[in-house]
């Protein structure tokens, strides 16, 4: 079975159709060729997919597309500014280091993003819970926290990690 | 310390906008015209005969174009030892060997048309325990090879060992055990082959060894009787390999295999079911140690024996000995020193390469027998490892010479962050445990070498063509960090491609962390030919002899007259542009000096090795066994810091994965069936799991490293495990010998230390 569904996806109105067993994932990178949702598992439990439906952030791979109808979508594509310029959460992840693969880091940010919409100023156990279901197998996290703090304006709870060097050197 | 305007510092990963704004495409996101799918059905016995696999049924599914069975296909032999194939003729060996494959127009049809596969088999004795498998009346794995134990034989004896143990003054001997754990890598396995018209083969496929990938898939081409063709590796993004993609695999085979069949291009990518049930993880071990020192805790003797489970075929894991030879005999200074292992056939899933090579499982026992040992001698584990550090300008008993070494410096550190010497309320304990790792490359293979061309535009950019593999470590931003530096360019001026074997040049692969070291000094090499190209040719339009001049901010410069000067991309437009022109391109192949173990694995393996310090603080909660971390420092000699920020996130990485290998991470495997496929089962860290972690960088700049530098890709995850199960021990008094340290172990060990 097939159903029309019209949904607000990165700021553009669209009317498609799609079958009634389509995942949100699936319609997103097959059927509409924005590929920077990954799939990680299929399953919930990675969080790759993750993209931002009317404020939260959904496992794109667990959601039907025909439950898009009438909502607001946003993936990674949609994040920067349409002049190119990178959202801060985009920006911050580049220069902090929490992107390594890169495989988990659309769904990383978006995650990241929705959790700051709702709450600006987050403590850092509440950054961890944000993104506990998102997986990375790369940076450890910490520069992703770091990431995310970095933008939210409690920035007094940085961790600093602090390089240190032997008296003498060669040089 | 000189004072560089590139390296040494935070530089954000080059492809990092890409892969932040969702453009970054991997295995995944390729498609190509024309494009069939192809799925693999897998056996559903750990051993047994294959009766018949009557394929009528998936043969007439709508849009099934192909469908193999191993007795479809040429002789082409897999692995290190040659003992698999793509698709298993006669037996089946493991749960994870392939039977038949599929290729259709679409994955469902795929998927569906194997189950329609009808294949009978014979079962037959299994065995899943590599002790029962070396007993002479064991199942054989394969009949040929007359025996489970495999011809490979792990044997290194320095000094006397016996002698050694008959004069010690105190002595332990413990065994431990390591179990399953795999790499996770949030993209799945994948590829694409294509055949052009004259059966010359492009691959798009997830790998560590681009150009040894090419020659195995050269070879099958020979088998299916295509010689003289030509094999293209082009590797897209990579989402993550920590060892994972150092060899070539079943699957890899299956896509050539199916394109060569339907003249399609033909992708397999894994589910993430396949991902856990069918890629190689690292390889079990039980361990045998045995150490001793003298009166004042000098080392005397270290005595190994281990047992592998290799699984029912061979990669890599089978040689993750040579390198558990390494902190066995080189881990502090001991002066006898012996060591065998063996790798055992079982109807298992079979390891490979991961993080570490062997360095995780061999440091686990190694560094718990030196706390037992400390506290048999009647030190502290700290002053214990003080005695026994590595010192610079060494060569140990297996013939490693040491060049750098900061190991002391390391423990100093982590001690004093970690306030070692300060009391501990009840349950809370601190741990230790020190590192060695290949820093300079290792000479694994004839070659440690790698392959860099350098072209420069009309504009002052320079590509720079890589053998290295960027799989999200950093090698792309280390290696242009380094060429910018040697040609006075803005970062943003060099590009560096590691994705096509047509274009880039040829390199052993990514491992044993020797891509900051390898393929930097081939950069630097490249670079610095480069450097005196410009040098000469800015001679001719600054009448100045090229001695005296210099490269700075994108100009030649007189040293003498810093206004006698020339832009290089004025320079550059004059010689592509001019009468008789010219251009810029340079080529190095840098090969390090480090040797191959000799017959009785002696040699030193790499130019320089790297160490470091792991310390913990730890609390463990008697009635649930849960073991918190309070704290965590790493400590790493890294020679020298080409890129700050990357380092931290190499370290960073490393002891996550390094916790969840002493704390969470296990493989289930019943009877060879792998129960936990999935995330919510196979326990890797989250957001939430993270500790407080500290990464001091000791810059010991090494001789032979570019710019002083050492690898790190891989140290960040060795001592993690030893030094959690140490700091268990400090904080209640129990002593957990197998990996992980699940609550449950705790709570046993704890129950059995209160009978006592």
């Amino acid at each position: 079975m097939s159903r029309e569904i019209t949904f607000r996806l990165n700021d553009n109105d669209l009317t498609i159709t799609v079958q009634d067993h389509w995942t949100l994932l699936y319609l997103l990178r097959e059927e509409l060729g924005l590929q920077g949702t990954k799939e990680g598992c299929g399953s919930g439990e990675c969080g790759a997919c993750t993209v931002i439906i009317d404020g939260s952030a959904i496992n794109a791979c667990l959601y039907l597309a025909a439950e898009a109808d009438g909502k607001e979508i946003l993936t990674i594509e949609g994040l920067a500014a349409p002049d190119g310029t990178l959202h801060p959460l985009q920006q911050s992840f580049i220069e902090n280091g929490g992107i390594q693969c890169g495989y988990c880091s659309p769904g990383m940010i978006l995650a990241a993003k929705a959790l700051l919409a709702e709450n600006p100023n987050p403590s850092e156990d509440e950054i961890k819970h944000a993104l506990a279901g998102n997986i990375c197998r790369c940076t450890g996290y910490v520069q992703i926290i770091d990431s995310v703090k970095a933008v939210s304006p409690r920035q007094d709870e940085n961790i600093k990690v602090v390089a240190w060097q032997t008296d003498q050197s060669p040089d | 310390m000189q004072e560089y305007t590139v390296v040494g510092k935070p530089i954000p990963k080059r492809d990092a906008v890409e892969k932040a704004t969702g453009r970054a495409q991997y295995i995944q996101d390729i498609n190509l015209p024309g494009m069939l799918y192809g799925k693999i059905l897998y056996s559903k016995y750990p051993h047994a005969r294959i009766v018949n696999i009557d394929t009528t049924q998936a043969q007439k599914l709508q849009g099934v174009r192909a469908i193999l069975t191993g007795a479809d296909i040429p002789e082409i032999k897999l692995g290190v030892y040659q003992d698999n194939r793509p698709l298993k003729a006669g037996k089946v060996r493991s749960y994870r060997d392939e039977v038949a494959a599929v290729a259709a127009t679409d994955p469902d049809v795929a998927r569906e048309a194997l189950s329609l596969i009808e294949v009978s088999y014979e079962a037959l004795p299994c065995v899943y325990d590599p002790l029962e498998a070396m007993r002479e009346d064991a199942p054989l794995i394969h009949v040929k090879h007359r025996t489970n134990v495999l011809k490979m034989p792990w044997k290194m004896h320095f000094g006397d060992v016996d002698a050694a143990q008959k004069n010690a003054a105190h002595i332990i001997k413990e065994r431990f055990s390591t179990t399953w754990v795999t790499h996770c890598c949030l993209g799945t396995s994948g590829a694409i082959a294509e055949f052009d018209h004259a059966n010359n083969l492009t691959i798009y496929t997830n790998t560590q060894i681009p150009s040894l990938a090419q020659k195995d898939f050269l070879t099958a081409l020979h088998a299916m009787g295509l010689k003289n063709r030509r094999v293209r590796v082009i590797k897209p993004f990579i989402g993550g390999g920590f060892g994972s993609k150092l060899d070539t695999y079943a699957y890899e085979h299956i896509a050539i295999l199916l394109a060569f069949k339907t003249r399609k291009p033909v992708k397999i990518v894994f589910d993430r079911e396949e991902e856990f049930t069918a890629t190689s993880t690292r390889q079990p071990a039980l361990i045998d140690i045995s150490q001793g020192c003298d009166q004042e805790g000098k080392l005397v003797f270290r005595d190994v024996a281990m047992i592998l489970d290799n699984g029912a075929y061979t990669s890599w894991g089978a040689t993750t000995p040579s390198v558990m030879m390494m902190p066995i005999s080189t881990l502090y200074r001991v002066p006898n020193v012996r060591y065998n292992a063996k790798c055992v056939y079982t109807n298992n899933t079979y390891s490979q390469a991961m993080r570490g090579y062997g360095n995780p499982q061999a440091t686990f026992a190694i560094e718990s027998a030196m706390d037992m040992l400390a506290e048999a001698a009647g030190h502290d584990p700290v002053t214990f490892r003080r005695i026994n550090s590595n010192k610079p300008d060494q060569t140990s008993t297996q013939g490693f010479r040491i060049t750098t070494c900061g190991l002391t410096e390391c423990i100093d550190e982590v001690t004093q962050r970690l306030e070692w010497d300060r009391s501990n309320p009840p349950g809370e304990g601190v741990g230790i445990a020190s590192l060695i790792h290949v820093g300079g490359g290792a000479r694994v293979y004839k070659s440690d070498g790698c392959g860099t061309i350098i072209k420069l535009d009309d504009y002052g950019g320079a590509n720079v063509f890589t053998g290295a593999s960027d799989m999200g470590q950093g090698a792309d931003t280390v290696i242009a960090q380094m060429v910018a530096e040697e040609l006075a360019l803005p970062i943003e001026d060099v590009r560096v491609i590691h994705s096509d074997t047509d274009v880039c040049p040829w390199d052993v692969g990514a491992h044993a962390s020797r891509t900051t070291f390898v393929a930097g000094n081939s950069a630097l090499g490249a670079a610095r030919k480069l450097k005196q190209q410009i040098l000469e040719l800015a001679s001719n339009h600054l009448e100045a002899p090229p001695e005296i001049l210099d490269l700075q901010d994108q100009k030649v410069v007189c040293r003498e007259n810093p206004e006698q000067s020339i832009a290089i991309d004025k320079l550059l437009r004059k010689a592509h542009f001019g009468v008789g022109g010219t251009m810029l391109t340079s080529e190095f192949f840098y090969d390090p000096a480090n040797e191959n173990l000799d017959r009785e694995f002696k040699g030193n393996l790499s130019m320089t090795y790297t160490f470091g310090a792991h310390g913990v603080r730890v609390k463990v909660d008697e009635e649930t066994g849960k073991v918190q971390i309070l704290k965590y420092v790493a400590a790493h000699d890294v020679g020298r810091a080409i890129n700050p920020l990357l380092l931290k996130g190499q370290v960073y990485g490393g002891v996550m994965m390094g916790i969840g290998y002493a704390l969470t991470e296990q493989v289930i495997l019943d009877k060879g069936e792998i129960m936990n496929p999935n995330f919510r089962d196979y326990k890797i860290l989250t957001a939430k799991d993270t500790v407080p972690i500290e990464a001091p960088v000791l810059e010991t700049h090494d001789p032979y490293g570019p710019f002083g530098a050492k690898g790190i890709g891989e140290p960040g995850c060795v001592p993690s495990a030893p030094a959690i199960a140490n700091a268990i021990y400090d904080a209640v008094g129990i002593r957990i010998k197998d990996l992980p340290i699940t609550p449950e172990k705790v709570l046993a060990a704890l129950k059995e230390k209160h009978r006592q």
